[in-house]
């Protein structure tokens, strides 16, 4: 039986490494048109298209690259300073999940390649490993879909890096403040469960909460942490539920968060706050949860009565052909159009692009006067909460694009 | 206490499910699949198609998918697997050839089902209804993985032990050389044993997917899960599978609930490893 083991591990190590060769260079595509004099803007990416980061990747990052790249080249390609305009040429890269591999494949882009820009992959640690080679090569790295409260620390190791999604802190004062707000008007009691899964997110989140909560003033009577394969949340729910906590946080990830609301809507469990991690701002959750989410809370949120924000979603709808998530998708999107205004005004060389990156105001689907700070977009929400069928961004009194929380969360049907 | 019970007993029956198919390809067929849970995927993306496309019940979807997967299985076999079986000179051979051929078999399935759904999450409910068992409350579709694992292996064991075709596929699990020289089929026993497996494999895709989150990349979890439920019952055994399954169940919810659900998985290989010390060739496993 050992002997079986050990041999069947060795063949599948070998099968592994093999076909990881054939993988990356099977998964080189180059879908753009090419401009007839064959002069083209390439761009290269590593995402994950396969794997247990697909997911993310599918609904966050990719879509959107293919967006802006359609857009871009339907309106006749990249505009430069004087003038012309040159078509993208798309260079994609399979990472499978792997932080090996999408190191590996940002550094062939980079060397053998030689493409123009290159995009970033999709999560906090992707965007960290590949942080050091798009330093060393120049290229700036407008990391989208990284959630890190570090990327002060970064913009100084990395001066080309630019964060667009915030960090754990941002997310948890912002619950905190509704939270407080709530306990004062007599909505919740000051007790808390929490739940997190044991990987990048939760850690992070969990690691930011636990002290925020404290000095709030609440007491998080049930905090524990669940590994990624779970997929049974009865018990936890249960213990959650018997901890006498009128504050229900999870910082989980999309199959988590899943089936934490179907089992939360079977056990009857609808604590006045019911706050879910990644999963919760997809457009398909409700459908998912098979019925009313009325009032669950997560991270992201968007303001329907905003003209370009809605205009950029029904875009990608038309060519994606389902609708982008409600928390970082149009971050991403967002990044992608200050890189292309920035090569409009500096053209392609990367140190002034990136310098117009950092200094530039730009127009975007977040505002007609986008800003980084310090090479951080701060612009963000940072709450959300399903209303009326939709995911809005919320704070405690609303405002400023923001609507008013409303709590307690009403029950599941 | 008796709520952890029904909700260890639950899971379980989930675990139990997923692994009888493959414990009875691999016990009488011989054939480790490790595309197993990608064939069980493949079940998921069916029945969420039928779902949301045709708007045809899950349990509809069942009586379409099952005979879908015997169906197909016996294809795999015929053009894949006998190969194999014929040219390989002992079991251990064999194992180890279907293993690498089962390899590449995930990764054909996996690539199909990425080119047609993505590599996004899906998921939709049904039977997401509460039941009361014994004062706990169930999701009424978990409850259903349970009593279908139990029913149908129930209905295998007295398959596999009252019938007289029952007797040849264990007379093949258990002595394929021998077997021939009573005049069975070996070939045929191995070929009906495997599409047996994936026609098992197709009814745990459609109860899974009814509140499971799926994604085309996602086989080899189910996969994994399932290969430790088939050792850890003893290989080709299903009430094997069914108690091995159940226990798994039991253990990770009293340790989610008593001790902390961030050692579930812990615990579940401590069982693992602690029997196989024990009896190496797992619970109901012939030495």
């Amino acid at each position: 039986m050992t002997s079986f083991i050990a041999e069947t591990a060795g063949a599948v190590r070998r099968l592994m490494t093999r076909g990881a060769a054939a993988a990356l260079l099977a998964s080189v595509a180059s879908t753009a048109a090419l401009a007839q004099d064959g002069d083209t803007v390439k761009i290269g990416y590593a995402v994950s298209k396969s794997g247990p980061n697909a997911g993310g990747s599918d609904m966050t990052v990719t879509p959107n690259y293919q967006l802006w790249v359609e857009e871009v080249n339907a309106a006749g390609g990249l505009k430069l300073p004087d003038g012309s305009q040159k078509m993208i040429e798309v260079i994609e890269y399979d990472d499978r999940s792997s932080a090996e591999e999408v190191v590996r494949a940002v550094e062939r882009l980079a060397t053998q390649d030689e493409v123009d820009f290159i995009l970033p992959p999709w999560g906090t640690g992707f965007n960290l490993a590949v942080a050091p080679l798009m330093a060393k090569f120049g290229y700036p790295h407008l990391a989208g879909a990284a959630v890190t409260d570090k990327a002060p620390d970064f913009v100084e190791r990395w001066d080309t890096s630019f964060w667009f999604m915030g960090g754990s802190v941002d997310y948890v004062d912002a619950l905190t403040e509704i939270l407080v707000a709530q306990r004062e008007a007599g909505t919740i009691n000051d007790q808390i469960a929490m739940v997190s899964v044991a990987d990048g997110f939760g850690i992070d989140l969990v690691k930011a909460a636990r002290p925020a909560f404290e000095a709030a003033g609440f007491e998080v009577s049930y905090d524990k942490t669940f590994p990624p394969e779970t997929s049974d949340f009865a018990t936890i729910l249960g213990e959650a539920g018997n901890a006498g906590a009128d504050t229900f946080v999870a910082f989980s990830y999309p199959p988590h968060t899943f089936a934490l609301t179907k089992q939360a809507k079977v056990a009857g469990f609808n604590p006045p706050v019911f706050y879910l991690g990644v999963g919760a701002a997809f457009p398909v959750y409700p459908g998912i949860a098979g019925g009313s989410v009325e009032g669950v809370m997560s991270l992201g949120g968007i303001d329907p009565n905003n003209e370009l924000t809605m205009a950029y979603r029904s875009k990608h709808e038309e060519v994606v052909g389902r609708a982008p998530d409600l928390w970082g998708s149009i971050l991403v999107y967002a990044s992608l159009q200050m890189l292309a205004q920035s090569i409009e005004r500096v053209g392609l060389d990367k140190a002034a692009v990136a310098n117009e990156l950092s200094t530039g105001s730009f127009s975007t689907v977040l505002g007609e006067e986008t800003r980084l700070e310090n090479n951080q977009l701060r612009a963000i929400n940072w709450i959300g909460q399903w209303q009326d069928g939709n995911f809005v961004a919320v704070s405690a009194d609303g405002g400023e694009g923001k609507a008013a929380v409303k709590l307690p969360k009403p029950g599941w049907e | 206490m008796l709520e952890h019970v029904v909700n260890g007993l639950v899971l379980g029956g989930t675990y139990a499910l997923v692994a009888m198919g493959l414990t009875i390809q691999y016990g009488i067929a011989r054939i480790m699949n490790l595309s197993f849970g990608d064939t069980i995927i493949a079940a998921c993306f069916a029945t969420w198609l039928m779902f949301t496309g045709l708007a045809l019940s899950p349990i509809l979807a069942l009586v379409v998918l099952v005979p879908a997967g015997y169906a197909l299985s016996l294809v795999v076999y015929r053009f894949i697997m006998k190969p194999l079986v014929d040219r390989a000179p002992d079991e251990g051979a064999l194992e180890v050839d279907s293993i690498l051929v089962t390899f590449g078999l995930l990764f054909v399935i996996q690539g199909v089902l990425l080119t047609l759904f993505g590599g996004g999450y899906t998921s939709y409910s049904y039977l997401n209804s509460p039941v009361n068992v014994l004062g706990t409350t169930v999701a009424a579709n978990r409850l259903l993985a349970l009593a279908l694992s139990l029913a149908i292996g129930a209905a295998l064991v007295v398959v596999l032990f009252r019938t007289r075709w029952g007797m040849t596929l264990r007379a093949v699990a258990l002595a394929p050389q021998s077997a021939p020289l009573y005049g069975i089929d070996t070939n045929r026993a191995a070929r009906t044993a495997f599409a047996i497996g994936g026609a098992l494999a197709c009814t745990g895709g459609v109860v899974l997917s009814m509140f499971q989150t799926f994604t085309a990349t996602g086989g080899v979890v189910f996969t994994m899960k399932a290969l430790i439920v088939v050792i850890l019952g003893g290989k080709g055994s299903v009430p094997g599978a069914i108690v091995a399954g159940l226990l798994l169940g039991l253990v990770e919810t009293f340790v989610a609930a008593y001790i902390d659900p961030g050692l579930t998985l812990a615990a579940v290989y401590t069982v693992f490893l602690a029997l196989l010390l024990v009896r190496p060739n797992g619970l109901f496993g012939k030495a």
